[in-house]
């Protein structure tokens, strides 16, 4: 039982200031981490190691400084660390990071088959929510998104059974295998590190793998690979403060009859006596 | 997908067996006007079992052709056959432009039809707009927690793709009069389109867990409610308003609440109308899952709370005793949010 589980590294999105007088955004110093929703798929593959055995792999596709995410994925209990690394990746939309990845899990598949992939829902920066779509597109997996939690997973026949969280609904799915499953945060609690994984991480070296071992295509990859580009970007305004008022000395209902009156007057409370409907 | 032919704007018709999804009508509201800057048609894409009645609800908000594919098979969403049949379809009457709902639904369904159709997709937008000469859709959407918005092209590919928020653009108004074409499709069903299965379709009651991304209401709590037992007051006043519970990190931690409430950046991220957050001191990492909520009110015993620099109102007080005031207020004058 071969499983990755897709890791990006982030920057802490609530690290990120404003520049107050250039209205730019200051990514200078903004601590690296792991998006925090793929922890999840972290955790379950461990889980799933300790129940069916097998190995563990992770990757991301990254510059180089991502060797810190990759090795701190090792802390957790991870076998195998593999950093796609190359210039020609850089400036990559969804379609052209699908690419790569889908190459390594081919090459992966060298080393033992990959039955399962993991990753989170989306990541805390991008907020796409499209990479484990567009990865289990390209190889031909199981797509099983929104999942909060794998109640079977049967190697002899090769089938998962997943519990999949909609706005409205739960959906309980059977796939064979290989399937990819992107995880909700609810599926599970992140474990701690034992001591022994950190050592092992400490003197870990992150496996490299640029465009040439993955056999990569340039013309799929990378800023010319990508179908969309950013045409512009710009600060959001910032909500304003607005109106406070004290409720000190018993005058709670007075301070909550102002607040509603307030929001009747601007129309966005209607009185029952004057809405036909909600 | 390269097709300097292509034309027309096509929306992804999101259903749930009787009705259109919001996110479709919105869609065909906004489909409608990029439509119309591009003098060209409205047509929707509708995949399901049955669902004829669904393709005149969709002519009423604005389509003018759908291409409806009905099959026993499309009974419930499941990613394989739906993405066949969407494909196939966008293949055979080549859209300029295709919109599909940011739902779970419509978030599994265009990354793989956009990865099939090896075109770009602009994901979770909030805002599309087009260029008449150049026909291309600047589609903006929220990234770096909320921080900055993008405006993304898509030059080289057909279609160009997006998802859009619910509840983020305008609803349109249904006629009955207007008039469109169905056009029945019928997809041949593959071998690989049926192999992941769905065993049993659970729709959520309301003991089955919060609804926090499709709400109207969310009235939440953090570390300042003191007890767990204060969520009860929490609940009451969520109630009157017809909205769900929600809570900053801390008392999930605490186990006060489950995981599902979660708001903020290892939580979910939501947009209700109204969202009032109590005994929450503000810190980020709650507020990039909350801070694009139509109306804020904040209600913290501590007047130097940041949560107050993004609120439209704050009442600084006990909530204890300020809770159950606007409960009684809120059902003495049965208050209502107002339809955008």
């Amino acid at each position: 039982m071969h499983t990755v589980v897709c890791i990006k590294q982030v920057p802490d999105t609530t690290s990120v200031r404003i520049n107050p007088e250039t209205n730019a955004l200051i990514r200078e110093g903004v601590p690296s981490i792991i998006n925090p929703h793929d922890l999840h798929a972290i955790e379950e593959a461990l889980r799933i190691k300790e129940r069916f055995g097998g190995r563990v792999s992770v990757i991301s596709m990254c510059p180089s400084q991502g060797e810190k995410s990759l090795k701190k994925a090792i802390s957790y209990g991870i076998d195998e660390a593999y950093l796609l690394c190359d210039r020609a990746f850089a400036g990559a939309d969804t379609l052209a990071t699908t690419y790569v990845l889908a190459q390594a899990i081919k090459k992966l598949d060298e080393i033992e088959k990959v039955k399962l992939i993991l990753c989170g829902t989306q990541a805390i920066d991008g907020e796409t929510g499209q990479v484990g779509p567009g990865l289990a597109t390209r190889l031909g997996f199981s797509q099983l998104t929104y999942i909060t939690n794998i109640p079977d997973l049967d190697i002899d026949n090769q089938e998962i059974t997943v519990i999949r969280k909609t706005e409205r609904a739960r959906e309980k799915l059977r796939a064979p295998l290989p399937a990819l499953i992107t995880l909700r945060d609810e599926a599970n609690e992140i474990r701690y590190s034992s001591l022994k994984d950190l050592i092992r991480s400490e003197r870990y070296k992150v496996i490299f793998w640029p465009k040439t071992v993955l056999g990569i295509d340039e013309s799929q990859t990378g800023f010319k690979g990508s179908p969309t580009k950013v045409f512009k970007t710009y600060v959001t305004p910032a909500r304003e403060r607005g109106e406070i008022l004290s409720s000190e000395e018993g005058r709670e209902r007075k301070a909550v009859a102002e607040v509603i009156e307030r929001l009747i007057t601007t129309g966005f409370f209607v009185k029952g006596n004057d809405a036909k409907s909600g | 997908m390269q097709n300097q032919d292509s034309t027309g704007v096509l929306v992804y018709l999101e259903h749930n067996k009787t009705e259109l999804a919001g996110v479709a009508k919105e869609l065909l509201g906004v489909g409608r006007i990029l439509t119309d800057k591009l003098s060209t048609k409205l047509a929707g894409v509708l995949i399901g079992n049955r669902v004829e009645s669904i393709a005149h609800e969709a002519i009423k908000f604005g389509a003018e052709i759908v291409y409806m594919d009905e099959n026993e098979i499309f009974e419930n969403y499941v990613n394989r056959p739906y993405t066949s049949a969407v494909v196939s379809i966008v293949k055979k009457y080549k859209p300029e432009i295709f919109l599909v709902g940011a739902t779970t639904q419509g978030r599994d369904l265009a990354g793989s039809v956009a990865t099939e159709l090896k075109t770009g997709l602009t994901a979770d937008c909030t805002e599309l707009d087009v260029d008449p000469n150049t026909r291309l859709l600047y589609s903006t959407r929220p990234t770096f927690g909320g921080n900055l918005m993008a405006t993304i092209l898509c030059e080289t590919k057909k279609p160009q793709m997006a998802t859009v928020r619910p509840r983020v653009l305008e609803m349109p108004k249904p006629d009955a009069a207007r008039k469109g074409e169905i056009l029945t499709e019928s997809y041949t069903i593959k071998d690989r389109d049926i192999k992941v299965r769905l065993l049993e379709f659970i729709e959520s009651e309301g003991q089955e867990g919060p609804d926090l991304e499709v709400a109207n209401v969310i009235v939440a709590g953090g570390r300042g409610l003191g007890d767990p037992k204060n969520f009860a007051i929490l609940k009451e006043l969520a109630d009157a308003l017809g909205g769900e519970l929600g809570s900053s990190r801390p008392p999930v931690e605490a186990g006060w609440i489950g995981h599902a409430n979660q708001i903020g950046q290892t939580g979910l991220t939501v947009r209700p109308r109204l969202y009032i957050a109590c005994g929450i001191s503000g810190a980020i990492q709650h507020t990039v899952g909350m801070r694009n909520s139509d109306v804020i009110i904040a209600i913290n015993s501590d007047p130097d709370a940041p949560i107050f620099n993004i609120a439209t109102y704050g009442i600084t007080g006990d909530l204890t005793k300020i809770v159950p005031v606007m409960t009684e207020e809120v059902k003495k004058l049965r208050l209502s949010i107002s339809k955008r």
